[in-house]
């Protein structure tokens, strides 16, 4: 099926509910490049669900407007805007009386196709989200794991192939291993299907992770910062963002970036006996030289063949950390840890 | 009852049946045998139809309401209030209440019944439809379900159970309800107990059709539970 994605802009969005002194969302403008992932994150009351549910007309905009491709959500017909968008909410909200394989087929019964194609669509799907279908399309919800529902949502949130994609904490009610692991299986799928995606957490590292884009809201619905995650690292707009992030926003920024990328030193023979693979972040590259008490490591390809040498001058003096005031942070980090 | 138990002959007279039956044994197998026919089958019919057209009758009221009333508490505040109104009237006094309007008829019999249904059908059903959760409502509606779409694909077949659990003992309780019946029509497995009373408490035929209205109850109990399985294949996930 091919795929596509669409931009979606927000135009001075406004959400205010009557009698309440302060809009849920203050005229927030955004746009999200079509095929990318935009994460909505603050703290409580800053309006990030509410802005979400306004794309989906769950909540109604009281002023400004919202365009997909270039077209009002005002001007859509209500059902079928919602069918054409992918809803994804963190309690699943799964049809408890309904079939795995029945949930999925949800909105493409709604479109009415036809059998074959649906339950084409189906398998498909379950197989792309890492479920069996033979085996776990049969059951109900009850009898899935928290990670397993998720997955169905996500499956059938993806159903009629929708251009854009709308995730309300999709993974914050699960433990921290499974969310890790469908946070990296999401960004798998979407390195494949590319959607447009506006993806919502409190969780400024799940932000980090999975953004493309970071819009940072503050109390009151306002925007603070929108920016990709290495700038909302290293360039944080105001007090209020670099709070936000936490003061190990540099060692954060290590995260985004590994090992391979780095200019590695030629391998040296017996040098250094440990090795990490090239696909290891920096941050954890650091965590393992500060652990080994050692200044150098090695780093190996996808086969155990070794790359090169990287040490920990070059870890810390990463020059995009060091060309901003997050590199002092980063190098008292590590400072700090190296003396333990 | 007094007045009509004093109304019944003064010397006991079992007529001319089994020794057991004269001397109004505790159960006789030879009376049962003989009056089956005439007496018991006639009203065992009588006592299922009245009871379905009751349970029938105040099924469909209390859906109508409860559609109306799930969502709106002004509907649904003075409804609940109204039902629970019914149900506290004693039986036999709604029976003699209703006789002066609609006489001694089955229409009497009915309206009293179905009122006794409303409040059971009623409120487990706008409990059924208020259980169903609400990110199960949010991913329906998020998804482009109307409220139509919403309601019978989703709400309803969730309220099922309860729907179901409210109809059990609606059924039970009109079967046990319309043997009192019996004081306004002479129709149903209260009319033979009724009889028996005044041949001086003959037992055979109390013990008879009392167990019939009870084993009719547990049936009826029975099929509605295997119902309730059927619907339901996803709560015993």
């Amino acid at each position: 099926m091919p795929t596509h994605a669409a931009e979606l802009v927000f135009d001075e969005a406004t959400k205010q509910y009557p009698g309440r002194p302060e809009a849920a969302v203050d005229r927030l403008s955004l746009t999200v490049p079509a095929g990318e992932i935009c994460v909505l994150v603050g703290p409580s009351g800053g309006g990030k669900t509410t802005a979400l549910k306004l794309v989906n007309r769950l909540i109604a905009l009281s002023d400004g407007d919202i365009r997909i491709d270039g077209s009002s959500i005002l001007e859509h017909d209500l059902t079928e805007l919602r069918r054409s968008i992918g809803y994804v909410i963190q309690q699943v909200g799964l049809f408890p009386h309904m079939t795995v394989e029945a949930n999925v087929a949800t909105v493409p019964r709604l479109l009415g196709w036809s059998r074959q194609r649906i339950r084409e669509r189906v398998a498909e799907l379950l197989d792309l989200v890492g479920l069996d279908h033979a085996a776990d399309g049969r059951r109900y919800p009850a009898q899935l794991s928290g990670g397993q529902r998720q997955r169905v949502g996500l499956a059938r949130a993806l159903a009629a192939n929708p251009p854009l994609m709308l995730m309300d904490e999709p993974f914050g009610a699960l433990d921290p291993i499974v969310r890790g692991r469908l946070q990296d299986e999401f960004l798998r799928l979407q390195g494949e299907l590319r959607k447009t995606v506006v993806f919502v957490t409190h969780d400024i590292d799940e932000a980090i992770r999975i953004g493309d884009r970071i819009a940072i809201l503050r109390q009151g619905g306002r925007l603070a910062q929108y920016d990709t995650p290495e700038r909302i690292l290293r360039e944080p707009a105001d007090d209020f963002v670099a709070q936000f992030v936490g003061a190990d926003r540099a060692l954060k920024a290590l995260a985004l970036r590994t090992l391979g990328e780095l200019e590695l030193a030629p391998p040296d023979d017996g040098g250094s006996a440990a090795a990490l693979p090239a696909e290891t972040t920096l941050r954890d590259a650091l965590a393992f030289l500060v652990a080994e008490h050692a200044d150098r490591v090695g780093v190996v390809d996808g086969d155990g063949r070794a790359l090169g040498v990287a040490t920990r001058e070059q870890l810390l003096g990463d020059p995009g950390s060091t060309a901003s005031p997050a590199g002092g942070g980063g190098g008292s980090a590590g400072a700090g840890a190296g003396s333990t | 009852m007094i007045p009509l138990l004093g109304a019944g002959p003064v010397i006991p007279n079992f007529g001319e049946g089994s020794s057991c039956e004269r001397t109004n044994g505790w159960f006789c197998g030879s009376w049962l045998s003989g009056h089956w026919g005439d007496t018991l089958q006639p009203a065992l019919l009588q006592h299922v139809e009245l009871s379905l057209v009751a349970v029938a009758i105040g099924f469909a009221i209390a859906a109508l309401l409860a559609v109306a009333g799930f969502r709106r508490r002004l509907v649904d505040a003075p409804v609940g209030a109204f039902a629970d109104f019914l149900y506290t009237i004693p039986s036999l006094a709604l029976f003699q209440l209703l006789v002066p309007f609609t006489g001694l008829t089955e229409t009497t019999v009915e309206i009293a019944l179905v009122s006794y249904t409303l409040l059971i059908l009623y409120r487990n059903m706008v409990e059924g439809l208020r259980a169903v959760p609400a990110e199960v409502l949010e991913s329906a509606r998020g998804m482009g379900l109307t409220r139509v779409q919403t309601f019978v694909r989703v709400e309803l077949p969730l309220a099922a159970p309860a729907v179901v659990a409210g109809l059990r003992i609606a059924t039970v309780s009109t079967i046990s309800i319309a043997t009192v019946a019996a004081f306004v029509i002479p129709k149903g497995l209260g009319y033979p107990i009724f009889i028996a009373i005044n041949q001086n408490l003959f037992k055979t035929e109390i013990l008879a059709a009392g167990g019939l209205a009870v084993a009719l109850a547990l049936a009826a109990d029975a099929l509605l539970s295997l119902l309730q399985r059927a619907l339901t294949p996803w709560s015993r996930a």
